[in-house]
């Protein structure tokens, strides 16, 4: 019985990156990377031996310290709890591997003095907070992972220490501290009606009072700041696009999903008997307005980074389209739905994590950070500029990519729900990808038309390369993922 | 245009204290009630103060994260102190002037008996309102005095035994919560076992917490500039 | 009205006036300050609530101790980034928001 237990990788999972984490700390700046690596590979194994259990067994409650809820703090691991622990390794190891190619380049490099500092430490505590927040089944152990996330994610933004980073950096503490501020108060009106947090127990005990829907509203909107959603986007590029290249592919690909994964579990799950179509077809338009207007942004970028960091708000847009696609519907639009929305954060994960290494990658060896100073760049590195491509084919939605197999599951859903209008958004916002991406390979394919500064180490390309073909690949092999979606 | 907009942001503040103040004037009262299950696991709990059984016992989970937060902030001021020293900013008046004898003073006899209090609450919270993060608050607050009065030099650097002291107490906790994974579930203390745990948890806590808080205003982005003591 | 529900209502307004202040403010330590604000008033309501039939619930006051530290934490970042800033730009607001319209 006990080996079973020490050998249960629910407690690993959160337990890991943190001890990995703690050890890197005491390290010292710019130590503990090989550290994070294993640990990551570990955390990978363990999470794909989870969401085998779970697509066998089904979904699984643990109790923390042996105590039930409501008393106790409990987990649940089920099929979405799984699908975004996989997310989390399967984006963050190639990322940790590009991390040590990148900051060793940049500590070469005349322009970037400086190496990782405590870029692994802040990485295995921002892995951490990903996990706990995944598992967690109780309104404030969600809260203390909230704030752990938001802080992880401050640190990492404010990591290369310069004025841009510094200034990004503090704007993203005060929107993430707004928005689980707003998230508290609703933890406080929920305990206040119902007593408990757990929401095993709240499930139904929930009821339309004042309280809770005034809770509702705080949280949803804390969550909606955290997660980016148009018109509170603001903060997003600043802080994605002036941080170093693999916090940029951290942050993006990862960190704004955890507070819309909280936002589907509470919208869908308690707060189910409150929600209305009104409010779904608020936050799907909303959806549909960043995709717009941060696929026009991101047109209008000079900086490469910039210009990703854009595209990231335009496609956090289409994961809100869950809401008016879910809300009401019949149980086959519903369910095409929320398996479009969930491909599309892994296939987004994978893609943007990968445009944003190739980028840096691409940006060290131009020695600026400016669309127009690319010319060239694809006879120098010509895998980095394939893996922007490939990258560019998931975010644009072309099969076979998984950014296809997402945007068709989204456009069934519009179809099947009579809600035509959703599918426009998915082809105009298609179309603008397009227009980006294009404008990005256009530039590296003309002649060199500066000086350059050196290479790049080749762990960053096959870093960047791998990631994209993720992407790619989960077209192909997307079955797995939507089968693991529907336990639970 | 901006006046309109502030007006706007206003209003709907003020909506929203009328609207919270309806919401929880129509509350009904609450259908569960942990404080009497708090009050009967108390005796498995190893300590016999409520608030401390639910902190290092029952929601274990949530301190041990609280814990990694605040080590999160320290990491993070060394993140962004790590860059180029940039712009000439007057250095802090308070640490600028030469320390006034009658803190330093002050601080020589307060800092012992700081210490002393700091050790109570901590023993205290077993039974009674105290505990690790009020102790570790009082350790804190003698660094600061001691650093003020000019008698505690500034983290300019720190090295790999601070940043062990600083990382202590959150191991031991973490090292407790694997170590629950034998007796069945992650941070499951034994009953025997858990007073003496939670007691060991708390003490290693209030050392690194204590150094933590110091540390968020000794080795802040100001301290290398005050050259290592004033 | 009990003394719990009477903190919680206080919180309620706290919370509204931290928001307001959070928002509208321009100079980081006044926004910061605001936060603490907020997070004082979704404390009261928290510690207020469990406590509104006279006895004191210690699940929330554990919860209020642990969302005081993390308060802490926050609000120490973020003093630390402010200062950061100021080393570097010479000002105590965001770029984009008027340091001088404040006082």
């Amino acid at each position: 019985m006990a080996t079973t237990e020490l050998a249960d990788p629910i407690p690993w999972l959160v337990l890991l990156p943190l001890a990995w984490a703690t050890a890197a700390f005491v390290l010292g700046p710019g130590r503990g990377g090989r550290l994070a690596v294993a640990g990551l590979a570990v955390q990978a194994a363990l999470a794909l031996a989870l969401a085998a259990e779970v697509l066998e067994a089904g979904p699984r409650r643990y109790a923390v310290g042996g105590w039930a809820a409501p008393l106790g703090i409990e987990l649940l691991a089920d099929g979405l709890a799984a699908f975004m622990l996989a997310t989390t390794a399967a984006v963050a190891l190639p990322v940790a591997v590009y991390a040590r190619g990148y900051f060793r380049a940049v500590s070469r490099s005349d322009a970037h003095p400086k190496g990782a500092t405590w870029f692994w430490p802040l990485t295995g505590y921002l892995v951490a907070a990903l996990d706990v927040l995944f598992l967690a089944a109780d309104l404030f152990n969600l809260y203390v992972g909230l704030e752990l996330l938001g802080l992880a994610a401050v640190g990492l933004t404010a990591l290369t220490g310069e004025r841009a980073a510094v200034a990004a950096a503090l704007r993203y503490l005060l929107a993430s501290l707004l928005g689980s501020g707003a998230y508290l108060m609703g933890v406080a009106l929920v305990y206040g009606a119902y007593g408990t947090v757990s929401l095993a127990t709240l499930a139904p005990l929930i009821e339309p009072l004042p309280a809770v829907a005034l809770a509702a509203g705080l949280m949803a909107a804390g969550l909606a700041l955290k997660t980016a959603l148009f018109p509170l986007h603001f903060w997003l590029p600043p802080a994605h696009g002036g941080a170093a290249s693999p916090v940029s592919a951290l942050l993006s690909a990862l960190v704004v999903k955890a507070s819309f994964y909280l936002l589907l579990r509470l919208w869908f799950g308690i707060y189910a008997p409150l929600t209305t179509a009104a409010a779904a077809q608020l936050l799907g338009a909303l959806g549909a307005a960043a995709v717009v207007w941060g696929s026009v942004q991101a047109l209008r970028q000079e900086r490469l980074k910039m210009l990703v960091a854009y595209s990231t708000v335009a496609q956090l847009g289409y994961l809100f389209l869950v809401f008016p696609l879910a809300t009401g519907t019949g149980p086959a639009a519903a369910a095409a739905a929320w398996g479009g929305a969930l491909l599309q954060v892994l296939a987004h994960g994978l893609a943007k994590a990968a445009m944003f290494a190739a980028a840096g990658a691409m940006v060290l060896a131009a020695g600026r950070d400016a669309v127009a100073g690319l010319g060239g760049v694809g006879a120098r590195l010509p895998l980095s500029l394939f893996a922007f491509a490939l990258a560019g084919v998931t975010l644009m939605g072309l099969p076979p990519s998984g950014g296809f197999t997402a945007k068709w599951l989204l456009l069934r859903a519009a179809l099947a729900s009579g809600q035509w209008w959703w599918a426009a958004v998915l082809v105009v916002g298609g179309l603008l990808a397009a227009a980006y991406v294009f404008r990005v390979l256009r530039q590296a394919f003309l002649p060199v038309e500066a000086a350059s500064t050196g290479g790049v180490p080749r762990s960053l390309e096959f870093a960047a390369l791998a990631l994209a073909l993720g992407g790619v690949l989960l077209g192909l092999f997307g079955e797995r993922p939507l089968a693991l979606l529907g336990v639970g | 245009m901006k006046k309109a907009l502030q007006w706007t942001v206003a209003a709907l503040c003020a909506l929203l204290a009328a609207a919270l103040t309806v919401a929880l004037l129509a509350l009904p009262g609450a259908p569960v009630r942990l404080a009497a299950e708090v009050e009967a696991q108390l005796p498995a709990s190893g300590v016999a103060h409520p608030v401390t059984a639910v902190l290092l016992n029952f929601r274990g989970y949530d301190t041990l994260l609280e814990v990694a937060v605040l080590l999160l902030a320290l990491l993070g001021m060394l993140a962004a102190g790590a860059g180029p020293r940039a712009l000439a900013v007057p250095p802090d008046p308070l640490l600028a002037v030469p320390p006034d004898p009658l803190l330093a003073g002050l601080a020589r006899t307060l800092a012992p008996l700081m210490l002393l209090v700091a050790g109570y609450l901590l023993w205290a919270g077993a039974h009674r309102p105290g505990g690790a993060f009020q102790a570790g608050a009082v350790l804190a607050a003698a660094a600061v005095l001691l650093r003020l009065a000019g008698l505690l030099p500034a983290w300019a650097r720190p090295g790999r035994r601070l940043r062990l002291a600083w990382a202590a107490g959150f191991a031991l906790f973490l090292l407790a919560a694997a170590g629950g994974l034998a007796a069945g579930a992650l941070l499951r203390y034994p009953p025997d076992w858990a007073g003496a745990l939670i007691l060991a948890i708390e003490a290693g806590l209030t050392f690194s917490l204590g150094l933590i808080l110091a540390g968020l205003f000794l080795a802040g982005p100001e301290a290398p500039r005050g050259g290592g003591g004033a | 009205m009990s003394a719990g529900l009477f903190y919680a209502l206080t919180g309620g307004l706290l919370f509204a006036l931290g928001l307001a202040g959070l928002i509208l403010r321009a100079h980081v330590l006044r926004k910061l300050l605001a936060f603490n604000i907020l997070g004082s008033g979704a404390f009261l309501v928290l510690v207020g609530l469990g406590g509104r039939d006279g006895t004191p619930d210690p699940v929330t006051q554990a919860m209020v101790l642990t969302g005081i530290v993390v308060a802490v934490a926050a609000t120490a970042l973020g003093l630390a980034l402010a200062r950061r800033l100021l080393e570097l730009t010479g000002d105590m607001a965001l770029p984009g928001e008027a340091p001088h319209g404040d006082d």
